[in-house]
């Protein structure tokens, strides 16, 4: 239970409070995606909710993903492809491309879907469009989506 | 035992060419990778102390006076609430990359809009955000602020050193064959680094511990401490894990010097990190730049002349100015030249070095010059560039160290399909979209800086290497274990790399692309001094000494590394230190950049559709890391030339766009899957490594490869960076 002030938000409740620290302040105005966190499966940028607000869902942040010596699919093929450099915009990365899939999954159409209707495939064009909300300035983003569409069994 | 090795003189050795483990150069992932996709590697703002408190800095909302009142009455009371301070040592403006020393400081003096004038510190975060919103500061405001770098009301300087004058520019102008003379403006830019500024103060009496996000905790010790007027040896840095730098972290910033304050006042650790507006305007920007590129060329392309004049600015009594022109002195010949360099006085956010300073603007505007020449003549643009690359320094008359600049061009050409290029601008369609493609030279000055690291060779028979270098993402973890790996002949598991701590052997920073060179050969040096040491041992020449897999090789048998190591572990600290080739040879790193562009020709949208780099920056100390530092270069470019833009209020010199929903970085879909390929090149003139710097190599000239294209797409051409939409509807037929 987390006795918390109800101006945290979650992203200052992970890092501040909770100890959570792999969830990160790029912004905090929900400009930047460093912060992307999932909420009930769906990916968020954190430090735009409060934290009251969430009393019973359930929030996964980078580390529930994986730790360093059992990595999830998507975080192995980050560090095989190079998908960072500094590492500051990855865990939002990571959340965000975790949750992305499972959109495409379940066939939700994006701005570059040339057929609202037809099953989205994940090339690079889905990929790159459906992760613009995450920035990088490091720009690994080449290899971001080398790494998400290995695991995503995409062709170019 | 520690062992010098300073550059008077080419070193042929190539030492890493002759050790067994092959780890140099190979496409290795990164070490800490793990820890960074796992959300475990921790940054500035994310160390955990004991009754830590949280401070926010308060901006100025005037763009000139004094601070005459903090009008914190109302704030003092409030739950939670442990001070409100200003002080004449808080920082006034960051300090410049290599200041060593405090920049200019007191926050009462304002000098522009959006400066630190005090920190609030609370028990939370959220309180002392409230308070900091709520305080009500009384100034005595200026009248004699300049807010425009071209108002009449500027003071400019010309300071002689940064001046050029060789030879006619005037008469080889008027006797020309041909000419091109245009004016290229670009606009001021932030470095933008995903993770803001960020420090944690802690006092444990007289000594101060600061986990900071820096990239040259050498200097940044040293202006911290001056800036507080402690003694340095009282002052330690942490920052193994830094979130970006690329210049807006070189020097120490107010929110560390505000925290160490506070934090001595409060008797309690303080964290203080910016927020996004407050890096936006109270760090580094990269001036704006206006810019005329004049050339004068012979029938057949020779440049007869080449005349750059420009104009920056920056805050009063600031020593850095963008130096526009650092390429334009050795890249091209020409007999007759002219560099003219002003610096404009203004009241606007201090300006200072992001990645590439000078080459990354100045080239904008000399490799479009180049383009518009070869248009003029009809020559092939990358058949200009070659005529035009000279024997020996145009200025100095030395040689060059390596330049493989004309093959960097034809390899990228053949790579990316020049030779499909429509010799007439404005004739390729796909659509809507008109095509072109566009070239451009890469050149960033080679520098290196001194440096220190300790190897250590454990019972164990592992090494660890040491040193307070930084990895901003640079790839040092990677590379200086590798460069270790191969000198001690162990694989890449068995060298542990210890950096961002100011208690180790000291390095050179992170900045001017000078690390890996220059931390490297330190490494270098050291691993020299342990394998004489290991020889001497075993009884045995250094210079014969196989070493393996953590196996000394002997003729016929393989003795484990770590039984050599009962004697009691091994441990040399080298020291780089740059001599008489930087004087000697001009060393700079080199190649070509390769744009597509689709515009628009109903919107005036610029796509990227697909881009190359070629370059040749000496050895390649790790194939995987170099190449996304050339892609983050590379996109750096994309911005440069198609979104990024600080813009300035004029009235009062406000950053207009201090955030990142307004300061268009480029997105995901903005890149297009970026090929980058090396040229195979040694230079011993550069350093032991034989490598040079790449970590702004991929910015120089990139944006310029863009606006290159985007004039072959449409024929016309925009000399107002960045080319955005607007600006080509208005030329666009
Ligand atoms: S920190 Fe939440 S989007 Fe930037
Ligand atoms: S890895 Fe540095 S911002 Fe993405």
């Amino acid at each position: 239970m987390l006795d918390i002030d109800p101006r945290t938000s979650i992203l200052d409740a992970l890092r501040n409070h909770i100890g959570l620290t792999g969830t990160k302040k790029g912004c905090d105005h929900g400009q930047c995606g460093a912060c992307t966190v999932l909420v009930n499966g769906r990916r968020i940028n954190s430090c735009l909710t409060l934290a009251v607000m969430h009393d019973e869902d359930a929030i996964t942040t980078i580390e529930g993903l994986g730790e360093p010596d059992h990595l999830s699919p998507l975080q192995a093929a980050f560090v095989r492809h190079d998908g960072f450099q500094c590492g500051y915009c990855t865990s939002g990365q990571i959340c965000s491309a975790t949750a992305m899939l499972d959109e495409l999954q379940q066939g939700w159409p994006s701005h570059v879907s040339a057929d609202l209707e037809a099953a989205p495939d994940p090339t690079d064009a889905e990929i790159s469009e459906r992760m613009s909300g995450n920035l990088c300035r490091c720009a690994a983003y080449p290899n971001i989506v080398d790494a998400i569409r290995e695991v995503a069994g995409g062709g170019k | 035992m520690s062992s010098e090795f300073v550059m008077d003189a080419p070193d042929p050795r190539n030492l890493l060419d002759h050790m067994a483990q092959d780890l140099t150069g190979a496409p290795l992932d990164r070490p800490e990778g793990p820890l960074k996709v796992s959300g475990r590697a921790t940054y500035a703002h994310e160390y955990r102390l004991g009754n830590c408190a949280y401070g926010v800095l308060v901006r100025a909302t005037i763009a000139k006076g004094t601070l005459t009142a903090l009008g914190d009455e109302a704030v003092r009371g409030l739950p939670g609430i442990l001070g409100v301070f200003s002080d004449d040592r808080f920082l006034r403006n960051p300090a410049q990359g290599t200041a060593d020393k405090a920049p200019v400081q007191g926050a009462q003096t304002i000098a522009y809009l959006g400066q630190p004038v005090a920190l609030v510190v609370a028990d939370s975060f959220e309180q002392a955000r409230h308070a900091a919103q709520s305080l009500a500061l009384r100034y005595a405001p200026d009248a004699d602020g300049v807010f425009d770098p071209e108002s009449d009301a500027a003071n400019i300087e010309r300071p002689d050193a940064k001046q050029r004058d060789q030879g006619d520019f005037d008469r080889a102008f008027a006797d020309a064959h041909a000419t091109v003379d245009s004016t290229y403006t670009t606009p001021a830019q932030n470095s933008a680094a995903m993770e803001p500024h960020a420090s944690v103060a802690a006092w444990d009496g007289d000594r101060l511990t600061l986990w900071g996000g820096y990239q040259m905790l050498k200097y940044n010790r040293n202006e911290l401490a001056d800036s507080l007027g402690i003694d340095a040896e009282n002052v330690r840095i942490l920052a193994p894990y830094v979130g970006g730098g690329f210049g807006s972290k070189l020097g120490i910033s107010p929110e560390a010097v505000a925290a160490a304050i506070a934090a001595r006042e409060i008797g309690r650790p303080v964290k203080v990190a910016m927020s996004r507006q407050q890096v936006f305007e109270a760090t580094m920007r990269r001036s704006e730049t206006r810019q005329r590129v004049r050339l004068a060329a012979d029938a057949q392309g020779r440049l007869t002349g080449i005349a750059h004049e420009y104009r920056v600015s920056n805050l009063p009594d600031e020593s850095f100015s963008e130096p526009v022109g650092q390429a334009t002195h050795f890249l091209y010949g020409g007999e007759n030249r002219r560099i003219v360099h002003e610096i404009a006085r203004v009241n606007r956010t201090c300006a200072g070095s992001m990645r590439a300073p000078g080459e990354a603007v100045g080239m904008l505007a000399l490799e479009n010059a180049m383009d518009e020449l070869a248009e003029q003549l009809g020559i092939d643009p990358i058949e200009l560039r070659k005529r035009n690359l000279p024997e020996r320094h145009p200025e100095q008359d030395i040689p060059y160290s390596s330049r493989m600049l004309a093959q960097c061009l034809d390899e990228g050409a053949r790579r990316f399909g020049w030779d499909k290029r429509s010799t007439k601008p404005g004739t390729t369609r796909d659509g809507e979209w008109l095509i072109g493609m566009g070239v451009s030279s890469a050149a960033r000055k080679n520098i290196t800086s001194q440096a220190e690291a300790r190897v250590t060779l454990t019972t164990d028979g592992d090494a660890v290497v040491e040193t307070d270098m930084t990895d901003i993402g640079t790839g040092t973890y990677a590379v200086l274990g590798q460069i270790a790996g191969d000198m001690l002949g162990l694989p890449r598991d068995r060298v542990r790399v210890m950096l961002g701590d100011t208690d180790l052997p000291p390095g050179p920073g992170s900045g001017g692309s000078w690390g890996a060179s220059s931390s490297g050969s330190a490494v270098l040096e050291a691993c020299a001094v342990l394998r004489r040491q290991l020889a001497d041992r075993l009884g045995l020449v250094a210079d014969g000494l196989v070493l393996r897999d953590g196996d000394i090789i002997l003729d016929n048998r393989r003795i484990p590394l770590r039984d050599a190591m009962g004697a009691g572990p091994l441990e040399a600290v080298g020291i780089f230190k740059p001599g008489k080739t930087s004087q000697d040879y001009a060393q700079a790193a080199y190649g070509a950049f390769f744009a597509e562009v689709g515009v628009s020709s109903i919107t005036g949208e610029v796509r990227v559709r697909r881009m190359l780099g070629t370059f040749a920056a000496g050895r390649i100390l790790n194939a995987k890391t170099a190449r996304s530092q050339c892609i983050g270069g590379m996109t750096f470019g994309i911005g440069a030339a198609l979104t990024e833009e600080l813009v300035h209020d004029l009235r009062d010199g406000h950053i207009v766009n201090h955030d990142l929903a307004e300061y268009h970085l480029p997105v995901n879909l903005d890149v297009p899957q970026i090929e980058v390929h090396f040229l195979e090149e040694r230079d011993d003139q550069a350093c032991p490594l034989q490598s040079k710097g790449i970590g702004e190599l991929g910015i120089s000239g990139a944006g310029a490869a863009i606006t290159n294209a985007i004039a072959h797409a449409t024929g016309a051409r925009i000399r107002t960076y960045p080319a955005t939409l607007d600006k080509l509807l208005a030329v666009m037929e």
